[in-house]
């Protein structure tokens, strides 16, 4: 590898962003070699600029960013020192970008494959019906199904795991020879997200392009890369071969993000006593789309229940039904053995207060408009009546219990707040009800690992303290191996298979629950490799969508 | 050289608007603190202007009889008298003081305008929050109605109105209000249906909320910046139709000082080349800009962070 020739050189790269009438930095001198055809992996939290340096690769600065300082030397080019007309040439071409979110980043008004020729007919390297010619053979490569017909959708009519490879297989139209991937499979389910690193995997080494792969999710990038770096808030950590990185991190940092995945909370026998809440043989329909189908499961105080599945597999309409924003078509809520009101309209404030709920989306689930006392005290004014002196002691205790300081946080709008610090203000929220009932969506599925974890950590340590039952919903197994007394596995809007955690860890399983299980990365560079060979070998689908 | 003497004359005039603003700015700053003068530091020279003639408009209307030379009404000179130093802008068709008139129509125009806006604003956005909070039938049947009214030309449906309810002020402010509130009550469901499909309304309806709790402390705080910068616009447009109408004789009668009427009164005078019956326009379009220029910065300010 080393023997080859560098490709994209990157020396003492400066940027800075613009926060009022200050240029504020955001990478602080990164140095960085790419040889044709190798993948780097740059890791690290939000806010480490890890997809600001990746942009930079391309010569591109964000609105609000301006690259101060360095140099940017791609194949001989310094793309700091050329023209726009020089960079446009290149982009697309010869350097290619692969988006988070490819719903986001393709234009829904244009079928897939009007976007797909636009870069190799624009760029003269091809004509119209030798770039369809092309699109079709790459999306085969891809393994999308129907090659031929699938360019011919709109970005709406196709899943989000085929939309990522069709972007891929653009990002590839050109045949560039630099690909840069931000965090391409983050938003993507762990069952979808095989094929989608799968398909990555095998088209970069057939082509020998060089890739940057940026990701927060470490197993990820362990079967990804050649070399990993670490990015820590705009500085390098530390950067080695894939295989001494995973086996000897040396900085301090590094093992922190290798262990972030150790938190387990103490096991519980099986519950004793009667079940806080009860679905009881729940069907729900959204008109005439049936989303759920006959679920019953049981929430206990002091426990947790895990709802896992893909999107789309009911979870969180199990939440809406729970909650009494959706009412079922069949079967009832039970709390506390009573049969709770279908519709929130006509529940009890009481039995509204006793069910809370912590979101998916801190940014949409907080007020923006409303500072953290307003957004804190209402509840506890609402429900518990406390006014003025009280209630102000209240929130400031309610900070206190989520580790904010109080006096510096009490005024401060949501905007004002990091995404972890929001997400606590919203556990602080369901708290102020002095709930016995939590419902969990996705809490910590938008957050970063180690942010994460502190979320876990501190929802556990809050359960045992106020004896709290939640529900918590989510795709990530290894959330669920963290947290989780109890699992309910759904697929399709049926319940698969539940029962307590360690059972539910151990074989045999489910057919689903095994592909769910064996889907989840594990830091083991060789781990992909080895779980498509078993799959092949034993005919298991290569994932749920096939 | 005609034309080279008018963009000396503009030249000028753009210099000393900046010179006034940034004067205006200096004072307002030295005599507020806290926020409010953290705010005005940091405020546009445009906005600074804005606030300068909407203030020396607000003296004028406030302290009309203290400044005006002549009554409002009184017949003091003869017929289309010219600029003298006794009447400074001359006299109107009737013999009347055109620089008192224009004084007065400060207050009549300006101050009918603002209850105008004020009440369309109340009752578009009231209705309009409220057909996307609640939703369903009440939606369904206010927003039909709004399209039947909107439908219907506006200056033609005022006119109508007008002459089934008759001209006096109230009915005036009413009519235009009610007209105006329909365009007020699309925007603000238009804004307001994007925030009422946010998690934390979700999570104050699960809460248990009453309608007027949800609306006025969960919606209106996120839906406040369009609604200020329409108000702004709609001020204008409720200004140029109450013009607009007293030119056609509908609004503001006779023998009130109104700048739309005192357009259409004098209006003769152009033709020989005065131009006196311009100078209430002239007022009718600076404020125009001045409140723009107000609107266009408190929607910055509102569109950014607290800081």
């Amino acid at each position: 590898m080393a023997d080859r020739e560098v490709l994209l050189n990157i020396r003492g790269l400066k940027i800075e962003g613009k926060s009022g009438d200050d240029w504020l930095p955001i990478v602080n001198g990164v140095n960085l070699t790419l040889r044709k055809g190798e993948v780097l992996g740059l890791i690290g939290e939000s806010g480490a600029g890890k997809s600001t340096i990746g942009l930079a690769a391309m010569g591109f600065a964000r609105d609000g960013c301006r690259i101060s300082d360095g140099v940017i030397d791609f194949d001989g080019i310094d793309l700091r020192a050329a023209s726009q007309e020089q960079l446009r040439r290149l982009r697309g071409k010869r350097i290619a970008y692969v988006a988070q979110s490819a719903a986001a980043s393709f234009n829904p008004a244009h079928k897939l494959m009007d976007q797909y020729c636009e870069a190799p007919v624009r760029h003269g390297v091809m004509s119209r019906s030798q770039a369809e010619k092309d699109a079709v053979e790459l999306y085969r490569k891809m393994q999308l199904p129907d090659p031929e017909g699938i360019g011919f959708r709109f970005p709406h009519q196709v899943s989000g795991g085929q939309l990522q490879r069709a972007m891929t297989a653009m990002a590839m139209s050109c045949r560039p020879d630099l690909i840069i991937f931000d965090e391409p499979t983050t938003a993507l389910d762990v069952t979808t997200q095989i094929e989608v690193l799968a398909a990555i995997r095998d088209i970069v080494e057939q082509f020998g392009t060089a890739a940057i792969y940026i990701t927060h999710d470490l197993a990820v990038v362990a079967q990804m890369a050649d070399r990993i770096k670490i990015l820590l808030r705009g500085d390098e950590v530390e950067e080695a071969d894939t295989e001494t990185m995973l086996a000897a991190p040396k900085h301090d940092y590094t093992k922190s993000l290798w262990a972030v995945r150790s938190f387990q909370r103490a096991e519980q026998g099986a519950a004793t006593d009667k079940p806080v809440v009860s679905l009881r043989n729940i069907s729900a329909a959204y008109g005439p789309v049936k989303v759920l189908d006959n679920i019953s499961f049981d929430i206990h105080a002091r426990r947790t229940v895990a709802v896992v599945g893909e999107s789309g597999s009911g979870k969180s309409t199990a939440a809406r039904v729970l909650t009494g924003l959706l009412p079922p078509s069949r079967g009832e809520v039970l709390f506390d053995g009573e049969a709770l009101p279908p519709d929130y309209r006509s529940r009890t404030r009481e039995q509204l207060r006793h069910a809370q709920m912590i979101y998916q989306m801190a940014d949409t689930a907080l007020n923006p408009k409303l500072t953290l006392r307003k957004i804190i005290g209402r509840p506890a004014a609402m429900y518990l009546g406390l006014r003025g002196r009280a209630l102000t002691e209240r929130v400031r205790e309610l900070l206190r219990l989520i580790e904010l300081e109080p006096d510096e946080y009490i005024d401060r709008l949501p905007s004002e707040l990091s995404g972890g610090q929001k997400q606590r203000i919203g556990i602080a929220r369901a708290l102020a009800a002095e709930p016995r009932f939590i419902i969990c969506d996705e809490v910590t599925s938008a957050l970063d690992q180690i942010v994460a974890e502190g979320i876990l950590r501190l929802l556990d340590k809050l359960q045992s303290e106020f004896s709290l039952a939640y529900m918590f919903i989510t795709h990530d197994l290894a959330t669920v191996r963290a947290i989780a007394d109890d699992v309910v596995v759904m697929q399709k809007g049926k319940v698969v298979e539940q029962g307590p955690k360690p059972e539910m860890f151990n074989p045999p399983h489910e057919p689903y629950t095994e592909l769910l299980l064996s889907s989840v990365p594990e830091m083991d560079p060789d781990w992909l490799t080895r779980l498509l060979e078993e799959r092949t070998r034993k005919g298991l689908p290569q994932s749920a969508d096939q | 050289m005609t034309l080279l003497m008018f963009f000396v004359w503009l030249a000028v005039v753009i210099a000393v608007s900046i010179a006034l603003a940034w004067g205006f700015r200096a004072v307002a700053t030295a005599v507020t603190q806290g926020e409010m003068q953290r705010a005005l530091r940091n405020a546009p020279l445009t906005a600074a202007f804005g606030m300068l003639v909407i203030f020396v408009y607000l003296v004028v209307a406030i302290l009309a009889p203290m400044i005006a030379p002549f009554p409002e009404r009184e017949v003091v000179g003869s017929q289309f008298m010219p600029w003298s130093a006794e009447h400074w802008l001359g006299t109107d068709a009737l013999g009347r003081d055109m620089f008192s008139r224009m004084i007065y129509g400060t207050r009549n125009t300006v101050g009918i305008a603002f209850a105008t806006t004020a009440l369309a604003f109340l009752i578009g956005s009231v209705f309009g929050l409220l057909a996307a909070t609640v939703g369903g039938w009440l939606d369904q049947g206010l927003s039909r109605l709004v399209d039947v009214m909107m439908a219907i030309p506006s200056l033609i449906f005022a006119l109508l109105l007008l002459t089934i309810f008759g001209t006096s002020v109230i009915t005036l402010i009413m009519v235009i209000a009610v007209i105006d509130s329909t365009r007020v009550f699309r925007l603000s469901r238009a804004v307001a249906e994007g925030v009422v499909v946010m998690d934390y309304i979700e999570a104050a309806r699960l809460r248990g909320e009453g309608l007027v709790y949800l609306i006025t402390r969960e919606i209106l705080p996120n839906v406040t910046a369009p609604l200020v910068a329409e108000f702004g616009l709609r001020f204008c447009f409720v200004f140029l139709s109450i013009s607009a109408l007293s030119f056609l004789g509908l609004g503001i009668q006779p023998p009130t000082a109104d700048w739309g009427s005192m357009v259409r009164e004098n209006a003769t005078l152009i033709t020989f080349g005065d131009i006196t019956p311009l100078l209430p326009a002239g007022a009718i379009a600076l404020l125009t800009v001045a409140v723009n220029f107000v609107v266009d910065w408190q929607l910055y300010r509102a569109s950014g962070l607290k800081e």
